[in-house]
């Protein structure tokens, strides 16, 4: 339990001179940084062809930002495609199958990482090694600039001050945003967590995999092959930027990507360090210290919570493993460094910030375990993924203030900017999406059970396909790993979901910011609800709890609670 | 500008944009964190492979399995211990798969340690999560010590001071689980003179 405070306390602690450092490297003044990185961001607008002193509005933004995840999804599809005939493919991969290759090309450039292929066996180095690595930068980068766009928005835009009411406002420069978000904060980030990875035994080189003669001769092993490559400098990147697809299968599980209890903890800080970050740099860039608060509390509240029952869940034993040996935590699908406790911290806060990267597997978590794991994605806004996270919590914030302006019979107003039917509109689409995608298309792969490949029977085998959906729509990655998810269903189906849950909640809170900023700005007065404080806070807790048991609480009977309650009373058969 | 201008720029400077970042990112990051990743930690760059007596005889980070009574045993493999093929069982605790291979495993430690079920650490009968867990706990060490020491013609003693000198402490006093390296030592019962 100290451990995981300790931890929690480390990442709080880096978090918030980073979030400081961000508002900095997000604002249109001088700050320190631009001696060093100015230059080199110089060479960059020359080399994409951007002037960086023009302003967008919402549109100009919104449209920048899908057509450039359009060209960078073609790039991708094309390399995984071709990569036999591609440099850097020394084993002679073979192409993907093209559903194989578009569902890889958009579970990485949506962020999630969710990945249907088999680690290195059925990817050249050209793919693995380039490709995803700057997929892994650029896209939490692009988030990460939308949100920034969209907290300008809630303070009227860049030009607030000069434009009239109704007139476009500035919020930012799309290509600006982006390449400082990847130049200024993920690369030199993800240098630093490298090398001490490196130092913890990560591997860290171009050269070729060695083989080993085992000790013991007469066992079934009598030689190893100890694979390694630039595996360091992809683990970092794939941590610190919510991404969470590793170099390895079994992802940070493996030794050989998450070697010692301290590189576990380095790993674990970088999953939420920059999630944690927005929330300080959000409330600087709104001038905000109350909202701030009310943020971190809520978050953190949720967090820790959640953290409690997961800990809690596999400190319990693994029913299937009753009288079989002296009574103990679930250890299937652990490692003996981390025990049970640290798996459990992983498994919670990967899920709860769209990461997906697992050092445990989730599939032989006990119930509780799985329900918990589940609900973090589904909410997808307790620090929640970069950018893409906060952006989901200012949504939720949005429809609290809707809901207490009724409650108290005012005009809902957050900042100043009235919350009107075009905005409540859009809001309703973003609650309804996520019910219809995951349910519908869960609903119909266990309808047909030729499609659903289950490794797990009974009421795991919903919450496999549940998990799935879910896991690709909250843009998360990881998965209930048994599944035999590389099948034209399941590769097109889960395309359709990760870009319905990565494009609409980003592109929809942008134009409803970009709407909000062009409104008369109402003088705060004694009837202006206050969001900085205990009352909204608890209100806001309810939204996000009612919103979602309304949507999921049937699914999750018939899932983790219903395993749970078997376990209980008939425990297993076999 | 008109919408179809802007539309055409967009996708210029996506498509620079693209290939920019796959030449920084994908280049020039990677190519020098792993080149001094490389240089000031050469044997952990490499997979943490052990010589002995000028051969490579496993890796610190990758389990092995081991059948030979006088060895001990790391912790059940889903994946054949092999590093190139890894991952867990990604069996749930409900399915009744888990449970006939955990009774299997309980059964053969069972023969094998001449103990009941009740007596066996719990970890080795669950698969780890990767299948290449280099590690047990020192319980699981101590549980195997006096069979290991009965087939070597060695003391209990001197079984049990090897585990105590090979037990990892939590890191740096707070981090992690102590634990044993199976790898490391077997090795080490490999060097001592039987007594």
């Amino acid at each position: 339990m100290f451990e995981i405070i300790l931890i929690m306390t480390m990442a709080i602690a880096l978090a918030y001179p980073l979030g400081r450092y961000m508002i900095g490297v997000f604002s249109s003044e001088a700050h320190f940084s631009d001696r060093i990185f100015n230059p080199i961001e110089r060479i960059i607008y020359r080399c994409i062809g951007v002037n960086p002193h023009t302003s967008m509005n919402w549109k100009s933004y919104g449209l920048a930002f899908l057509l450039s995840n359009l060209m960078l999804g073609i790039i991708a599809f094309l390399i995984l495609k071709f990569q036999h005939v591609l440099p850097l493919n020394p084993d002679n991969i073979g192409p993907l199958s093209w559903d194989l290759a578009l569902h890889t090309a958009v579970s990485f450039l949506t962020n999630t990482n969710q990945q249907h292929y088999s680690g290195q066996a059925q990817l050249s180095y050209l793919s693995q090694g380039t490709l995803i690595v700057t997929l892994q930068f650029v896209t939490p980068a692009m988030a990460l600039a939308v949100c920034v766009a969209i907290l300008r928005g809630m303070m009227g835009g860049r030009n607030e001050k000069l434009a009239k009411e109704g007139a476009e406002r500035d919020l930012g420069n799309y290509y600006v945003d982006t390449v400082r978000g990847i130049v200024r904060v993920l690369i030199p980030l993800a240098a630093v967590v490298a090398l001490i990875l490196s130092s913890q035994g990560v591997p860290s080189t171009f050269k070729e995999a060695q083989t080993v003669t085992t000790l013991d001769q007469s066992s079934a092993v009598i030689e190893q092959t100890i694979p390694v490559g630039p595996v360091a400098s992809m683990v970092a990147i794939k941590q610190l930027g919510t991404n969470g697809g590793g170099w390895y299968g079994p992802n940070s599980s493996n030794p050989l990507e998450n070697p010692t209890p301290f590189s576990n903890a380095i790993e674990t800080i970088a999953i939420v360090l920059i999630p944690i970050a927005i929330v300080f740099m959000a409330g600087g860039m709104l001038r905000r210290k109350g909202f701030t608060a009310m943020s971190f509390a809520v978050m953190a509240l949720f967090s820790a919570s959640f953290i409690g029952f997961t800990v809690y869940s596999e400190l319990q034993p693994n029913a299937a493993f009753n009288e079989l040996a002296a009574s103990g935590p679930n250890m299937e699908g652990k490692e003996t460094r981390f025990g049970p406790e640290l798996s459990a911290l992983w498994g919670t806060l990967t899920t709860q910030t769209s990461n997906g990267s697992v050092n445990a597997m989730h599939d032989s978590f006990n119930p509780v375990g799985g329900l918990i794991t589940r609900s973090g994605m589904l909410i997808n806004g307790i620090w929640g993924g970069v950018g893409c996270g906060f952006v989901n919590f200012i949504v939720y914030i949005w429809i609290a203030v809707f809901l207490s302006g009724l409650m108290i019979g005012r005009t809902p107003e957050l900042f100043g900017k009235k919350i009107e039917t075009r905005e409540i509109t859009l809001l309703g689409t973003l609650i309804v999406l996520p019910t219809l995608v995951i349910l519908g298309f869960t609903a119909i792969t266990v309808a047909l059970p030729s499609l659903t490949g289950n490794s797990n029977p009974g009421f795991h085998a919903i919450s496999q396909v549940f998990y799935e959906y879910t896991s690709a729509f909250a843009n998360n990655g990881s998965g209930f790993e048994g599944l035999g998810d590389n099948t034209v269903w399941w590769n097109v189906s889960c395309v359709i979901t990760l870009l319905l849950g990565r494009y609409l909640p980003l592109v929809i809170p942008l134009a409803i910011a970009g709407m909000m900023a062009k409104k008369r700005t109402v003088p705060t007065g004694v009837g202006s609800l206050s969001v900085g404080n205990v009352t909204f806070a608890v209100t806001l807790i309810a939204v996000i709890l009612i919103l979602n048991f309304l949507s999921f609480l049937p699914a999750a009977v018939i899932g983790p609670i219903g395993e749970a309650l078997q376990l209980a009373t008939t425990g297993v058969e076999g | 500008m008109g919408i179809n201008e802007s539309v055409t720029k967009n996708i210029w400077i996506g498509l620079r944009f693209g290939i920019g970042f796959l030449v920084l990112c994908g280049g020039l990051y990677t190519a020098v964190i792993t080149f001094v990743g490389e240089q000031l930690f050469p044997h952990q760059a490499r997979g943490s492979v052990i010589v002995h007596d000028g051969q490579a005889v496993g890796s610190t980070l990758v389990a092995q399995a081991f059948a030979d009574p006088r060895y001990f045993y790391a912790r059940p493999s889903a994946a054949g211990y092999d590093p190139t093929a890894t991952g867990g069982s990604n069996l749930a605790p409900s399915n009744p798969e888990l449970r006939v291979q955990a009774r299997a495993r309980s059964e053969q430690i069972q023969s094998k340690e001449q103990v009941i079920a009740a007596a066996i650490p719990v970890e080795l009968i669950a698969a780890s999560g990767a299948g290449l867990d280099p590690h047990i706990s020192p319980d699981a060490a101590l549980f195997q010590a006096e069979r290991v020491a009965a087939q070597r013609n060695l003391t209990n003693e001197s079984v049990t001071a090897l585990i105590a000198q090979y037990t990892e402490k939590k890191q740096f006093g707070v981090f992690g689980q102590a634990r044993v390296n199976v790898l490391k030592l077997n090795l080490a019962l490999d060097q001592m003179k039987d007594k």
